[in-house]
């Protein structure tokens, strides 16, 4: 079996890496197709915070720097893209990149002072940073919008994607399936540039600053710049998703960007699994799709709904609690425990 | 890289996107049409079925901003079943969704999607807060969904032409400061005025209505952000400029944090609070929480000043607060009738006559030109009407102005009404009417 996969699969990473991508675009596009509108939308929102955390895994689990920062890079993210799509002048992708290249800015200035900290001076230093910026938006409301924050006007579906995707499926592009489609192809363009930068000679310098500074400034690393390029990466991935929460959202405010972001990346992070794409993915999925799922079970037990609605963050507590008591590392931790159990009971025959 | 496997690569490329292809080619011929929208017989249109109507809305019920304003919907949700235990709607039963945004757009933009697009709500009853509604805004009015009684003073729900689907209800922040700035220059013309407000539209549009009266009079404008909660050097600039007089447009945790800040300073101005902040019931506990246990009860603000438009819950001889009570004590959940229960069941009322108004088959477009209609015209628990028209989303024209003594209030003067700008403050001298005996408005369907 591993042989015939072995033959089938290219032994290029990248081409192995464009393929993985490809396919995974015809499952998005299936499923797109074939659910409903709010749940295009919840794809959607998945699409932003997938984004946001697979970034923040290469940052955490790759290079060992934590980061309680995230939500207020995407805030920066969100606030560019927000204020260049304002008057209608700049086609957004263009403020997509905007959006990833001012926050990977700000992300040299933070890293270059992360890069001096460690553990929990690093944690502290972050945090300032999720407390202090979405309070910059409250404090220059004449450009930012103050607590009300900034309408951002989404993009609609140019028409030929709508003629040709009916043409191919026989549904109408709508508001919400748009913007699906635009998160999932950012998401899966962000996971094809990371899975090969994890790859490659980036991966494996990240991870031995990880497991051993002093081993890897031996082997002739700069451990400085190494940590400024993984938090410039990963501040790059949270602007992006800022920039596409902002337009799913349709507003950048700051009561979208408080603490409470930051730390739900890095739960989603960690109970995905350190250091995997794919363990963010999931994490991601459980952030959108837990807290629904909660209320309209206890709904439908006959909770009122203001019980049902102080259920979803319980229900979250617990979940949480028992994936560190149960799986420390996360879900793919598990994954790869049984495959190597299953590796090592192979290798016995 | 051996040259065979470049080759290999190639072609499994090649397969998969062939594979791809196919796939997607398939959804064309597979699918026939999207089921959008009701089916099924009395269906007028979407969220209607012939025996209910779904209407929907978000509201924080839990985080910082709940206590208080989760009891919003459980008054609604109880007024509803009462008006359904009676009959309904033209026949029809209404099934009221509420659900949990946390007072943070980015949620409540979640929450509206689900309740546009998977509950399939006819229509948006009560959305609360302005940072919140406003991110859902375009979305709701570029679905067509109508966008009642936002539960905000906010301007920006009316604005007919841009947003055609949004409604405000309760006063906006403008009329009450301008009643509000008026009341001081009559009554306290020498005094020397401050105010203090919340960083946003509430505390601006109140700020340009006050100063509209006693802009002379004002000494210092302190804003505070919401989310910080020290507002010494706010409090202590006050008392510097001397201000004697201070007129408060905050939520009530505000209310609560002022106080304790005055007291602290040793500062004892005239309080006047707009009426979002000035729930005795509800401050009273926030100043229990905040001062661990000192202050006990709502006394600190006894003798503030505020504004009403709905009689409360403590005036247990009105007939209003009689129904209102006579609802909660059948369809309540637990908990007593408060102030935001009576609104919650108050805006519940307008939407059963503007569904009325609507007729036997409500249409989402047909629900809006019946309120612009018959809107102006619709009377209810609040002392004064709304400005409904085909020019005019705002609610209601006005507010009286009481002291707070004890958890009821005393009446400092008339019902006044008025209108946005340079619009004069008039009495208004129609008699409140008692709610109909059976409870349920009855409205004539239009046109």
């Amino acid at each position: 079996m591993r042989a015939l996969v072995h033959r089938v699969l290219p032994s290029s990473v990248l081409l192995r890496h464009v393929l993985a991508v490809l396919a995974a675009l015809v499952v998005v596009v299936l499923v797109l197709e074939t659910t409903s509108q709010f749940r295009n939308s919840q794809f959607a929102t998945m699409s932003y915070y997938a984004i946001a955390a697979v970034g923040l895994t290469v940052l955490t689990g790759l290079n060992g720097q934590i980061s309680l920062g995230h939500g207020a890079l995407m805030a920066v993210g969100a606030y560019t893209t927000a204020l260049l799509l304002a008057d209608g002048a700049v086609p957004f992708p263009l403020a997509m990149l905007a959006a990833t290249a001012v926050t990977a800015l700000v992300g040299v200035v933070v890293g270059a002072a992360a890069a001096r900290l460690h553990g929990p001076y690093l944690a502290g230093a972050t945090l300032a940073l999720a407390v202090g910026v979405p309070g910059l938006a409250i404090y220059f409301d004449g450009l930012l919008g103050g607590e009300q924050g900034l309408r951002v006007s989404s993009p609609r579906p140019p028409d030929w994607l709508d003629d040709a995707l009916y043409f191919l499926t026989a549904n109408d592009l709508t508001g919400a399936k748009y913007l699906a489609y635009l998160g999932w192809g950012t998401l899966l363009l962000v996971l094809l540039l990371l899975a090969n930068l994890m790859a490659g000679r980036y991966g494996r310098v990240w991870r031995a600053v990880r497991d051993d500074e002093v081993a890897a400034e031996l082997a002739g690393l700069r451990l400085g710049r190494l940590r400024v390029l993984a938090f410039v990466v990963s501040a790059a991935c949270a602007g992006l998703a800022g920039s596409v929460l902002a337009m799913v959202v349709r507003l950048a405010a700051p009561s979208g960007f408080t603490i409470v972001l930051s730390l739900s990346l890095l739960t989603a992070v960690v109970v995905g699994g350190l250091g995997s794409l794919t363990g963010a993915l999931l994490g991601s999925a459980l952030l959108v799709f837990l807290p629904p799922a909660v209320t309209n079970v206890g709904t439908s037990a006959g909770l009122t709904g203001v019980q049902a609605a102080q259920l979803a963050p319980f229900v979250y507590g617990v979940v949480l609690v028992v994936v560190m008591l149960v799986a420390p590392g996360g879900v793919m931790g598990l994954v790869r425990s049984w495959r190597r159990r299953g590796l090592r009971q192979g290798g016995s025959r | 890289m051996s040259r065979p496997a470049r080759h290999r690569g190639l072609v499994a490329g090649a397969l998969v996107a062939i594979a791809a292809l196919v796939v997607s080619s398939c959804g064309a011929g597979g699918r026939p049409e999207d089921g959008e929208g009701g089916g099924g017989g009395g269906a007028s249109d979407v969220g209607v079925t012939a025996d209910t109507v779904k209407v929907g809305a978000h509201f924080p019920l839990t985080g910082v901003a709940a206590p208080g304003y989760s009891e919003i919907p459980t008054g609604a949700k109880a007024y509803f079943e009462y008006v359904n235990a009676n009959g309904g709607v033209h026949g029809r039963t209404i099934e009221y969704v509420f659900r949990d945004d946390a007072y943070n757009p980015t949620n409540t933009s979640q929450v509206t999607n689900e309740l546009v697009l998977q509950d399939e709500i006819f229509a948006m009853v009560g959305g609360l807060g302005t940072p919140t509604h406003s991110a859902v805004l375009d979305f709701l009015n570029g679905e067509g969904v109508p966008d009642l009684f936002v539960s905000s003073g906010s301007l920006l729900w009316d604005q007919p032409e841009q947003n055609p689907m949004t409604f405000g209800w309760q006063p906006d922040y403008e009329v009450e400061g301008k009643i509000i700035g008026q009341y001081v220059k009559q009554n306290m013309p020498d005094a020397k005025v401050g105010l203090f407000l919340q960083d946003d539209d509430f505390g601006e549009d109140g700020e340009k209505g006050a100063r509209a009266y006693i802009d002379d009079q004002i000494v210092a404008a302190e804003r505070y952000a919401p989310g910080n909660t020290d507002i010494g050097p706010q409090i202590a600039a006050l008392q510097a400029a001397g201000a004697e007089v201070i007129i408060g447009f905050n939520v009530p945790s505000y209310t609560a944090l002022s106080q304790l800040t005055a007291l602290r300073l040793n500062y004892k101005p005239q309080w006047i609070y707009s009426n979002v902040g000035s729930d005795p019931a509800l401050v009273g506990a926030l100043l229990s929480r905040f001062s661990e246990g000192k202050v006990t009860d709502a006394s600190l603000i006894d003798g503030a000043i505020t504004t009403e438009y709905l009689p409360g819950v403590e005036e247990s001889d009105d007939p209003w607060t009689r129904l209102w009570q006579k609802v909660w004590d059948a369809h309540g959940g637990e908990g007593k009738l408060t102030n935001y229960r009576i609104y919650g069941m108050s805006q519940a009322y307008t939407f059963v006559q503007a569904l009325q108004a609507a007729g036997p088959e409500p249409t989402r477009e047909g629900i809006v030109e019946a309120l612009e209609r018959v809107g102006g015209e619709l009377r209810g628990p609040a002392f004064v009407p709304y400005r409904y028209s085909a020019d005019s989303h705002a609610g209601l024209s006005g507010v009286k102005v009481v002291r707070i003594s004890g958890d009821g209030t005393k009446d400092l003067g008339p019902v006044q009404v008025t209108d946005n700008g340079d619009a004069d403050i008039t009495e208004h001298t129609e008699k409140h009417a008692p709610p109909p005996p059976d409870g349920i408005p009855d409205v004539q369907p239009v046109g």
